[in-house]
């Protein structure tokens, strides 16, 4: 039996003087395997043309979508309607600026988040184009692929407290991003390097331990590990910071 | 009205783009990037599969070279490439894979000794070397002699667009995103620069710029059902054809991928076929090597979506509420290779269809998947027609793919492609000063204004922008797909005409204030419909089967009369494109002959004595 669903969708426009915040609700009738993607640019094309929102690959790889849908943050392109109640509620992600109802400004705060990790590989080596590649062990190269994963969707930092009360915290994101290339055997950087970046209120010592992030983390990327690891790691680098011997 | 000055003005961020960009910013030069959306969630983020390079590392690459990688593109393009910029292409894609691996790309490596691996259905054994552990490996991919497709698990696209975007911010590469380009800014000897719709807060802006380079991939979306994001409306391409002097070269090239997942035209990697994975039909039948005995399911992309098709046709596709489809079976490589080699499509079957794939077949169908055609450049990627317009990647027709492109040659091109376009770049930018005639800047400015307004303001008429959309959609599927003939692509021409004239008369419902996506579409939507005239137009001319062009009433290759690429311009208010023809190369390493798959007849370009 074919449900109609209710979709109440916040709706704001920040560049039209007129526009308040306030809430529309739209009625869908629901259809076989049925994505959010699908019921949005339904919603768009049949009734309200100007509502705004984000999809890009639409296929759960690129991180455009993502969006609170009732109460949760996550990706709308994978969120199939059937696992959801008749009654759909749809938020922008919450932590990131506005660009109207469901779009939110996701490039900005990441492209400042990898300038603040020095997101790249620090080493000192020339590019050779005559030599062979640099060799690699196969695990390792795996290793880093699996923190890689990050789709930069915004959904971990959207659901974090520390976050919400603090807006230069770096985020699960940002954490995840670094200790990629403390795995990476081609980046130099030294502890006391990477210490400098996290080893503050912004980085490490900011989470409150919520678990939030990993939670709503669409790729299931074990974020709470990393942080761990960092914290383990950047509190050895601390420590040995103190004592004046071992100080570089 | 904001101005931004800048020396390379790279339209589109993604992996071409960015690499164009990287060459010129390490060279000193101020690089400012546009993206409709944030720089990584460019579609070269979903590629899957891999990038072909002839490294050799492997054991089943042993004996590889750009040679055999040289013969294997020519071929795979069915003699319809420029064979110079193929050459220059292959010979260039182990140093810019070898550079990628230095720039933090985690490819998969060799590991030594024995492992197992599947083809067609079957178990074999392997033996990887000691003296190459470490080093780059490769998969197989349709349509290639070698192993030669590096990779990293299957997210290649992901990660390697990661690291250039990477080093594109350590070299302080500004990236505009959430902004879309409107028209080029030229005087019709020289390009300028461009006029810029800002995402965000609905203002324009314009892009003084030196260099301007177009890389904004595909244009998939002027079809119903493609593999394609949602940003891939070939934005790029319509406005260097509204230049009127740009010519896209082979805009009829279009290729369909076998493995779209059915109903919402995901793709899944050609990956599962080259790991060993099968395609079969209603009743389960392998059918594949029935057609095609020797390469089976990894002959190329534009053979077996034919074959899938024709399969279909004779009644044994697999009935569904969204139409025929077949079945992909990769259920015999196992949960560990599918949670490690094949992961995304494992997540892409969970997360879309429901169902597992190491337990369930996966419903595929043929989709529009790729555009061998785009921007007509030369070798060096310099774009015919404009001076300091360039153009790089799947945007471009650089033209290495002729009439099909291999799986992993096209993220490959947009590496590769990136670093001899941006070292041109570099040469240019250091021999080359323009000047901005502030009249021509104000006007090319105050036309977009006054398109805006117009469309606002309902003064052109009154048409529904998605009616119309829907309209180009069924002209296209129906006319241009993957088998074409004379009858139904002059209907599609025709009906497209139409759809153009009615694009042209489009009103907003909404009221087009701020980030309007309305808005968006509407301004977008009749140089859409003028790709899809460009190809159709192309299509209905070319009288001959050519890889993914396939004519039902033209089933040969005639070399005799079409051994040329389609240039189409179009002429500011002209019905239709003007179609003109180059020949496809200079240069004949590889004189044409048959594939050594897909069959069909070939008219010789000499006559036999």
């Amino acid at each position: 039996m074919a449900r109609n669903l209710t979709f109440s969708i916040f709706r704001y426009n920040p560049q039209d003087p007129v526009s308040v915040p306030h809430t529309d609700t739209f009625v869908l009738d629901e259809t076989n395997h049925m994505t959010l993607f699908i019921a949005l640019n339904r919603i768009r094309e049949e009734q309200d043309p100007g509502l705004q929102f984000d999809f890009c690959c639409r296929a759960g790889i690129c991180g455009a979508c993502a969006m609170v849908v009732n109460g949760r943050p996550g990706l709308a392109c994978h969120t199939k309607t059937k696992d959801l109640p008749d009654a759909i509620t749809l938020m922008p992600l919450p932590f990131f600026t506005l660009v109207g109802d469901l779009s939110v400004d996701t490039g900005t705060w990441f492209r400042n988040m990898a300038q603040r990790v020095r997101s790249w590989v620090h080493t000192d080596k020339e590019f050779d184009p005559k030599a062979l590649e640099e060799r690699m062990d196969n695990a390792v190269a795996e290793e880093i692929y699996e923190l890689e994963r990050c789709i930069e969707c915004g959904c971990c930092v959207a659901a974090c407290g520390t976050a919400i009360m603090r807006p230069d915290f770096l985020g699960a994101a940002g954490l995840n991003r670094l200790a990629r290339f403390v795995l990476d055997p081609r980046d130099k950087r030294t502890e006391q390097d990477y210490f400098d970046i996290v080893g503050n209120d912004q980085g490490i010592f900011g989470c409150m331990g919520l678990l939030a992030c990993e939670d709503v983390c669409p790729k299931h990327l074990p974020l709470q590990d990393q942080l761990g690891m960092l914290r383990w790691k950047m509190g050895w680098a601390g420590i040995m910071n103190l004592l004046p011997w071992k100080r570089k | 009205m904001q101005t931004f000055h800048t020396d390379l003005l790279c339209i589109g961020a993604g992996l071409a783009g960015e690499r164009v960009a990287i060459e010129a910013a390490a060279a000193g030069f101020d690089v400012t990037c546009l993206s409709l959306v944030p720089a990584r969630r460019s579609h070269s983020s979903a590629a899957q599969g891999g990038m072909q390079a002839a490294l050799g590392n492997c054991a089943m690459g042993e004996g590889d070279s750009p040679d055999v990688h040289f013969e294997d593109t020519v071929k795979g393009s069915d003699w319809g490439c420029d064979q110079e910029v193929a050459r220059l292409f292959c010979d260039n894609a182990p140093i810019a894979m070898r550079q990628l691996a230095a720039w933090g790309v985690p490819w998969n490596r060799v590991v030594p000794g024995k492992s197992t691996y599947f083809k067609g259905g079957k178990l074999f054994e392997k033996e990887e070397k000691q003296e190459k552990e470490g080093l780059i490996t490769a998969r197989a991919f349709g349509g290639t002699a070698k192993w030669r497709t590096c990779y990293t698990s299957d997210g290649t696209g992901h990660t390697v667009l990661y690291t250039m975007d990477n080093r594109a911010v350590q070299l302080g590469v500004a990236v505009h995103d959430k902004v879309e380009a409107l028209s080029l800014i030229h005087d019709g000897e020289n390009c300028l620069g461009a006029v810029v719709r800002c995402l965000k807060t609905g203002e324009l802006r314009v892009y003084l710029a030196r260099v301007t380079l177009i890389a904004t991939g595909g244009f998939g979306r002027i079809y119903r059902e493609s593999t394609n994001a949602v940003i891939n409306d070939g934005g790029g391409l319509i406005i260097a054809l509204d230049t009127g002097v740009v010519p896209l070269g082979n805009m009829e090239a279009v290729q369909f991928h076998p493995t779209g997942i059915v109903p919402t035209d995901i793709l899944v990697t050609e990956g599962c076929r080259g790991d060993g994975g099968t395609l079969l039909d209603k009743n389960e039948h392998r059918f594949m090597p029935d057609y095609e005995p020797d390469k089976a399911e990894l002959a190329s992309r534009d053979v077996v979506s034919r074959w899938m098709t024709h399969h279909m046709r004779q009644g044994l596709g697999v009935p569904s509420p969204y139409g025929d489809h077949l079945w992909l079976d990769i259920r015999h490589l196992g949960c560990h290779h599918l949670a490690t080699k094949l992961r995304e499509v494992d997540e892409i079957c969970k997360n879309f269809l429901g169902i597992d794939p190491a337990k369930n077949l996966i419903p595929v169908r043929p989709t529009q998947h790729y555009s061998m055609g785009g921007v007509r450049t030369d070798k060096n990627g310099l774009a015919y027609g404009l001076k300091g317009l360039f153009s790089a990647g799947e945007a471009a027709c650089w033209d290495m793919h002729g009439f099909n492109r291999l799986g992993g040659n096209s993220l490959a091109e947009t590496v590769v492609a990136g670093m001899i376009v941006g070292a041109k770049v570099v040469d240019y930018l250091r021999d080359h000063q323009v000047s901005y005639p502030t009249g021509l800047v104000r006007d090319s400015a105050a036309q977009q204004q006054d398109r805006i307004k117009r469309l606002i303001s309902k003064a052109d008429g009154k048409e529904n922008v998605f009616t119309v959309r829907n309209s180009m959609y069924d002209a296209l599927m129906h006319g241009a797909g993957i088998f074409r003939n004379g009858k139904d692509l002059e209907a599609c021409v025709q009906t497209l005409q139409e759809v153009h004239e009615r694009a042209n008369k489009i009103g907003l419902r909404s009221n087009g204030r701020g980030a309007n996506p309305e808005l968006a579409l509407a301004l977008r939507l009749p140089g859409m419909v003028r790709l899809a005239l460009c190809v159709a137009q192309g299509a209905l001319q070319r009288t001959e089967s050519r890889g993914s062009h396939a004519r039902e009433d033209h089933p040969e290759r005639n070399d005799r009369d079409w051994l040329v690429r389609t240039l189409a311009t179009w002429q500011p208010g002209a019905p239709l494109p003007t179609l003109n023809y180059e020949p496809v190369s200079q240069v004949w390493s590889i004189p044409p002959g048959e594939r050594g798959y897909g069959g069909g007849k070939i008219i010789p370009a000499e006559p036999k004595e």
